[in-house]
């Protein structure tokens, strides 16, 4: 007795911290975004940073709960009551919601750290409005995360979209700026179309958009699996906008035109994350559509491969790390395809931790080149941002797998569930993960050391960060390094994968859907040794090379074409926007005003002239007026009398 | 006698007042006009009532007296409206020293 009362009250706080949880970022949006004339930058910094730090905390109380007592649904009212239709506004706490919740304000609240100084030069009311997005930001993609059915999903999905075009675009005086928002913003909205057919194709088959009642095996087992391959590859083209996935990633590399902590949470703690959740939330769906799941895992390692090629010739610092998360994104959705599903959310977590390192890292390095993106133009730096170099390196070695390091430790797991669905996936997994050494290193290495390209006054304008820069970098950093430990391998130390364990209820009833390929802890060795020496051997080649000679001439043939993107912006331009917009003038110049103003005007016209004409009946003659009355009578009698039959 | 020669009588007196309200400037020449044709009805009103009384005088005392009936009240209406009609006539000699109607288009402006 005395034990259920301690639960029931436990779950009563519950209901009051999730509330908290999502609405403490909303209120930093409306006090900094109402108020940002008015208070001051200290103010706005600390109302912005100190909201996420709550929810951060109440966060972690909840996460522990979690692990305690288990997830629960925790209802709030009905939000939508329509005859057989009921979605009530619901969030679901459970393993993998509150780990999402955890990565996203507790990197989240680092990034609005790290911006209080990044931003420092903006004017008041521009700092003002960059906190209230940045906080609106958090809110949808708590929201999207702690929805309890697929339409609260779908309001923080849409949420993280509009922050994200906000955010693009924030200096919007650059027109250039503002094409990348709208290019976000676009490229979302197509994959949020499929994303919404397959929430109504849902409500017709299914009844019901609540994850609880939906994702049983008894309730999916009513579909048939026709339905649940449509619904399926439908909700992963959404994810394939939000998520940055072939044929809709070109976004992300353009978002770069936001402030940089804003790449940073884009890439790290939010919004691309949003598509590799919702599938690992819908993850016995996925398991029972075996075309879906074929196909996540073709899309997520040709993307992982494309964007990995790309990034070998960039030179701008931060389309590099672009790229690199198209490609690790694509590693991700790799994982799901191939039914490793904890794999994802692993390297979810851990690339959240060195995606940002890396992002804000760079963001230090623009700080101190004073706006330069060009690597061309940096080297060297490690002599003069002791801090940002450490950091930089070791968040580095974690994207690049190196033993011991948080990305070996997902990427292996990703691997070993790749190479269980098959060795050739294994192989461009592998390509894919050296090719990311590479190009990783490259960018280390050009930036980082050999001698200082840039001019002068750069030179001697170079300086490490203030501390709110770098010690949101310290700690990424030591997340980067020591992340991986929650996840240690099955073949290494038994029993130590606590992430697993502590995901398995989330899962479990996938694994009974899904074929078993079990791969021989010798073979895991094996794998993991040779990818691993080809990882290292990989970054001391890159290493060596581009701190002796940084590629600084202009690329030629087939360089040209990574570094010119495959030319996959040019082919969408001249194969869909291209055509579209000369349908739109086409639309615009002929139907629009030919067609469409010539019959309105027409009809103006029309009765203009009829008027004109009927003008000599209004004489004012009363004779003329009796006259036609006379007529009239005496067609009244002519057809009433002779022409009524 | 028979019922047509009421008819056409009515007929050729409504005509009369037509073709005079129509051709006629002089505002008292039209009114007569309109009197005209109000007792061209009138008269049809008598006819027809004097041609029902006949087919049903047998059985039915009153039959037919209605529509004289008519013709009274029209009477009684009709005076009234003269006096009016005239009043009205009156008053516009009065204000523009003349009974043509073709100087009555004001209500145009």
């Amino acid at each position: 007795m005395q034990k259920r009362k301690i639960r029931t009250e436990v779950f009563v706080n519950m209901k009051l911290y999730l509330l908290l949880i999502v609405l403490l970022p909303f209120a930093g949006f409306l006090i900094n975004g109402l108020l940002r004339k008015q208070l001051s930058k200290a103010l706005i910094g600390m109302t912005g940073s100190g909201v996420v730090l709550g929810s951060f905390v109440l966060s972690v109380i909840a996460f522990f709960d979690v692990k305690a007592n288990g997830g629960q649904v925790v209802k709030y009212f009905d939000f939508i009551n329509v005859g057989s239709l009921k979605v009530p506004f619901a969030f679901q706490i459970d393993q993998l919601s509150s780990l999402f919740l955890l990565i996203i304000t507790g990197v989240g609240f680092l990034i609005h750290v790290y911006s209080t100084s990044y931003m420092h030069e903006e004017k008041e009311e521009h700092f003002g409005r960059y906190f209230a997005y940045l906080n609106l930001f958090i809110f949808s993609m708590l929201l999207l995360v702690l929805g309890a059915n697929f339409l609260i999903l779908f309001i923080g999905w849409e949420g993280v979209g509009l922050c994200s075009y906000l955010l693009i675009g924030f200096w919007f005086k650059r027109d250039d700026y503002n094409k990348a928002a709208s290019k976000a913003f676009i490229m979302n909205r197509i994959g949020d179309f499929a994303f919404l057919i397959a929430l109504f194709l849902l409500i017709g088959k299914a009844g019901t958009l609540t994850f609880s009642e939906l994702f049983t095996p008894t309730a999916l087992a009513k579909l048939t699996a026709t339905d649940i391959t449509t619904i399926t590859l439908l909700l992963f083209v959404g994810a394939t906008g939000k998520s940055a996935q072939i044929p809709l990633y070109t976004w992300l590399p353009d978002a770069m035109a936001g402030p940089t902590p804003i790449s940073a949470l884009i890439h790290a703690a939010t919004m691309v994350t949003a598509g590799i959740y919702m599938i690992a939330r819908s993850n016995l769906m996925y398991s029972m559509a075996p075309v879906t799941l074929q196909v996540i895992a073709i899309i997520g390692i040709g993307t992982a491969i494309l964007a990995a090629t790309i990034a070998l010739k960039q030179n701008d610092i931060k389309k590099v790390l672009a790229y690199s998360t198209v490609s690790q994104l694509g590693y991700m959705f790799l994982a799901l395809g191939s039914g490793a599903y904890v794999a994802a959310v692993f390297h979810v977590m851990t690339h959240a931790f060195f995606k940002a390192l890396l992002f804000l890292g760079s963001g230090s390095v623009i700080h101190a080149m004073g706006g330069e993106q060009d690597m061309r133009k940096m080297g060297g730096l490690n002599k003069y941002m002791k801090v940002t170099n450490i950091t930089f390196l070791l968040g580095c070695l974690a994207i690049a797998g190196i033993p011991g390091f948080s990305g070996f430790f997902s990427k292996d797991e990703i691997l070993a569930g790749a190479f269980a669905k098959s060795p050739v996936y294994w192989v461009l997994g592998v390509l894919c993960a050296l090719l990311t050494a590479f190009y990783m290193f490259r960018l280390y290495a050009t930036t980082f050391r050999g001698a200082f390209r840039g001019t002068k006054a750069q030179e001697d304008h170079l300086h490490e960060s203030p501390s709110a820069i770098t010690i949101p970098l310290v700690v990424l950093a030591t997340l980067s390094v020591i992340g991986g430990f929650v996840g240690i391998p099955e073949f290494i130390a038994h029993g130590a994968h606590s992430l697993k364990e502590f995901l398995h209820p989330v899962f479990a009833d996938s694994y009974t859907k899904l074929p078993v390929h079990e791969v021989s802890h010798s073979t895991e060795w094996m794998l993991v040794a040779v990818s691993s020496t080809l990882v290292i051997l990989v970054v001391a080649y890159a290493w060596t090379r581009f701190s002796k000679k940084p590629d600084l001439e202009e690329s030629t043939g087939f360089r040209r074409v990574l570094e010119n993107k495959w030319y996959v912006d040019e082919l969408y331009n001249a194969v869909i926007v291209n055509p579209l917009k000369s349908l739109g003038s086409f639309f615009n110049n002929v139907i629009d005003t030919k067609v469409i103003d010539g019959a309105v005007n027409g009809v103006g016209r029309l009765v203009k002239y009829g008027g004109r004409q009927f003008r000599w009946m209004q004489s004012g003659q009363i004779g003329s007026y009796i006259l036609l009355m006379v007529i009239g009578m005496l067609l009244v009698l002519v057809v009433q009398f002779f022409l009524r039959k | 006698m028979p019922i047509n020669y009421y008819i056409v009588l009515a007929l050729s007196l409504f005509a009369i007042g037509i073709v005079g309200v129509l051709t006629r400037r002089n505002a008292i020449i039209i009114f007569m006009c309109v009197e005209i044709m109000l007792n061209a009805v009138n008269l049809l009103l008598v006819a027809f009532s004097k041609m029902h009384h006949a087919a049903h005088a047998a059985t039915n005392a009153t039959a037919g007296t209605d529509g004289q009936l008519f013709v009274f009240f029209i009477m009684v209406v009709a005076a009234a409206e003269v006096s009016v009609g005239l009043a009205i006539i009156v008053m516009l000699y009065r204000n523009i020293h003349s009974v043509d109607i073709n100087f009555l288009n004001r209500l145009k402006h």
